[in-house]
């Protein structure tokens, strides 16, 4: 059992592997960047990546090289503006061609869902009029048995592996996460592996009954990562630096920039401790 | 437009946040609607249900969220709920009174786009967030409104891409297209407000911003506007919206490190 508990670098080299379906998930809270960058660290590629909402952390993973194509809902740099690398990548193939396929949120939630439940798919009256399943070959229609309702399908999503960021584990393994729980239960028991990064691992995890706390045995790995949600927040912990997605802004337009920036900062550091202190975050 | 000591945004702002009341369930998008809403809350209508996307109802925030899943939106709310939650059992169990949306394109049915401009969806001119929560939120709400400023690149006669429903293709084609709700009863707009023609659902031109007039908003849309026979006129904002809404923003400028803006 505790021997889930491991460096993140380690769950990383065991669990997520090239061509993969990964999944990092955190409804703009929790969003696991510690981890994202691990995996360009270690020069993962053709993976792909599912997220609903793809900002900084997959605008540095595209960027880096290690996405073939990413399944989303709503792609930007919140409150700020477009995600550079994202852009560049679906319309001149830069650095390599991305493919996408586009969603909307209740639709990915309901996918997410229909992975954990065991479902071939998920069902919603969703898309009415819209121009998405023009474009998109998984967004079909499905006929109510019972009243005759036409609604629309999607298929489930299994990741190979998910990520999620979570204020603490105990020394089990058990993980509590509270706040804006997001998509993560759901992203978690979708998939085949799991790997959670906490902020801390603590004695008891002093959860309140019915509080969202994931089982040990559910995961397949537990690193202790403190601020690796960064600039994203960990509630309790810290809050959102703001002050960095928007500067992420003109880090990311050009790619020399960039790929300066990703270099120095996260091939640069040898894990997330390294790199806040490199970043001067805290 | 001369506007003596208040901007067309603010104004804009202002006539949304009026619409709101006290008790409604509102499903806020990030931006111009969330400054409307909690505007409303702040000054008419303090027991205002405010639902965003990230899963909190009952919203308070005592600055405007940047992201739709700030902590402040979790801090104050009456309950944080799982997105898929939020989406299956409050929004298309139709708990909601109103779904609040912005947009990047509006057509004269009020259906919107904020997928792409351009043409060519492979290879779009510009390549926007995407959909988010918009088409089920314009699919399952009691009724929608749009903020949106308006100007021939925002107000066209054929969206680049129609991400979420309005009233489709006018007449009865919304309620035939599967789409619960109303659709959009009101377009909120810098220059005034717009309300769908009972019978064809066709945008009309109803009610004026101070100062401003019929031919300024003819020449910022895209398609032959309709005007109303008798077109209202908007008051101009009170001493108390006013102030209200420009210390929010200063707020949020201070809790997110930039200078104050009315967007």
């Amino acid at each position: 059992m505790t021997d889930k508990i491991m460096p993140l670098a380690d769950a990383v080299r065991r669990l997520v592997k090239d061509g993969q379906t990964v999944a990092l998930e955190g409804f703009t809270h929790l969003i696991p960047t510690a981890a994202g960058h691990e995996i360009i660290r270690q020069k993962r590629r053709d993976l792909t990546l599912v997220r609903m909402t793809p900002d900084i952390v997959y605008d540095q993973m595209i960027g880096m090289g290690c996405a073939k194509k990413v399944i989303f809902s709503w792609g930007g740099n919140p409150g700020v503006g477009s995600l550079h690398r994202f852009r560049d990548a679906i319309q001149n193939g830069w650095p390599n061609a991305v493919a996408i396929s586009e969603h909307s949120h209740a639709d990915m939630a309901g996918r997410y869902q229909a992975g954990a439940s065991g479902l071939p798919f998920s069902v919603l009256r969703g898309y009415v009029g819209s121009d998405l399943p023009k474009h998109n070959p998984e967004i079909k229609t499905i006929t109510c048995p019972f009243t005759g309702e036409v609604l629309a399908a999607t298929p489930a999503i299994n990741p190979d592996v998910t990520v999620i960021h979570a204020q603490k584990a105990d020394r089990k393994g058990n993980v509590l996460v509270h706040g804006i729980v997001g998509i993560q239960k759901e992203a978690v028991l979708a998939a085949k592996a799991a790997i959670v990064t906490v902020e801390e691992i603590v004695d008891d995890l002093e959860a309140p009954m019915n509080a969202c706390v994931l089982p040990h045995w559910v995961l397949d790995a537990i690193c202790e990562v403190p601020m690796g949600a960064h600039p994203s927040y960990a509630h309790g912990y810290y809050e959102r630096d703001n002050a960095f997605c928007k500067e992420w802004d003109g880090i990311s337009k050009e790619r020399e920039r960039f790929l300066e920036w990703m270099k120095a900062h996260v091939l640069g550091t040898p894990n997330h401790a390294q790199f806040l202190a490199y970043a001067g975050i805290r | 437009m001369s506007h003596p000591g208040y901007t067309p945004s603010e104004i804009m702002t202002i006539e949304a946040a009026r619409r709101l009341s006290n008790g409604t369930v509102c499903f806020v998008g990030i931006g111009l609607p969330s400054a409307a809403a909690n505007l409303a809350r702040l000054t008419h209508a303090p027991e205002v249900v405010l639902i965003y996307e990230s899963g909190t109802i009952g919203a308070k925030p005592d600055v405007l969220p940047l992201s739709i899943g700030d902590g402040e939106l979790a801090e104050y709310a009456d309950t944080v709920v799982s997105v898929p939650e939020i989406f299956r059992y409050w929004l298309q169990g139709g708990r909601v009174d109103v779904g609040f949306l912005g947009a990047a394109q509006i057509d004269k049915f009020g259906n919107i786009n904020s997928t792409i401009i351009g043409d060519d969806y492979a290879k779009p001119k510009v390549r926007l967030p995407g959909a988010g929560g918009a088409p089920e939120i314009a699919s399952n709400a009691k009724e929608t409104w749009i903020i949106i400023k308006q100007s021939p690149r925002t107000f066209v006669e054929k969206l680049d891409f129609l991400t979420s429903v309005g009233h489709y293709e006018g007449g009865d084609s919304r309620q035939r297209s599967g789409a619960r709700g109303a659709g959009p009863t009101a377009v909120i707009t810098d220059h005034g407000v717009l309300v769908p023609d009972p019978v064809t659902k066709e945008l009309v031109l109803a009610a004026l911003h101070p100062g401003v007039t019929e031919e300024q908003a003819r020449a910022m849309t895209g398609w032959p506007l309709k005007v109303a026979n008798q077109v209202a006129a908007i008051a101009p904002p009170t001493q108390l919206e006013l102030v209200t809404l420009r210390d929010l923003h200063v707020r949020t400028a201070r809790a997110h490190g930039t200078s104050s803006t009315n967007e």
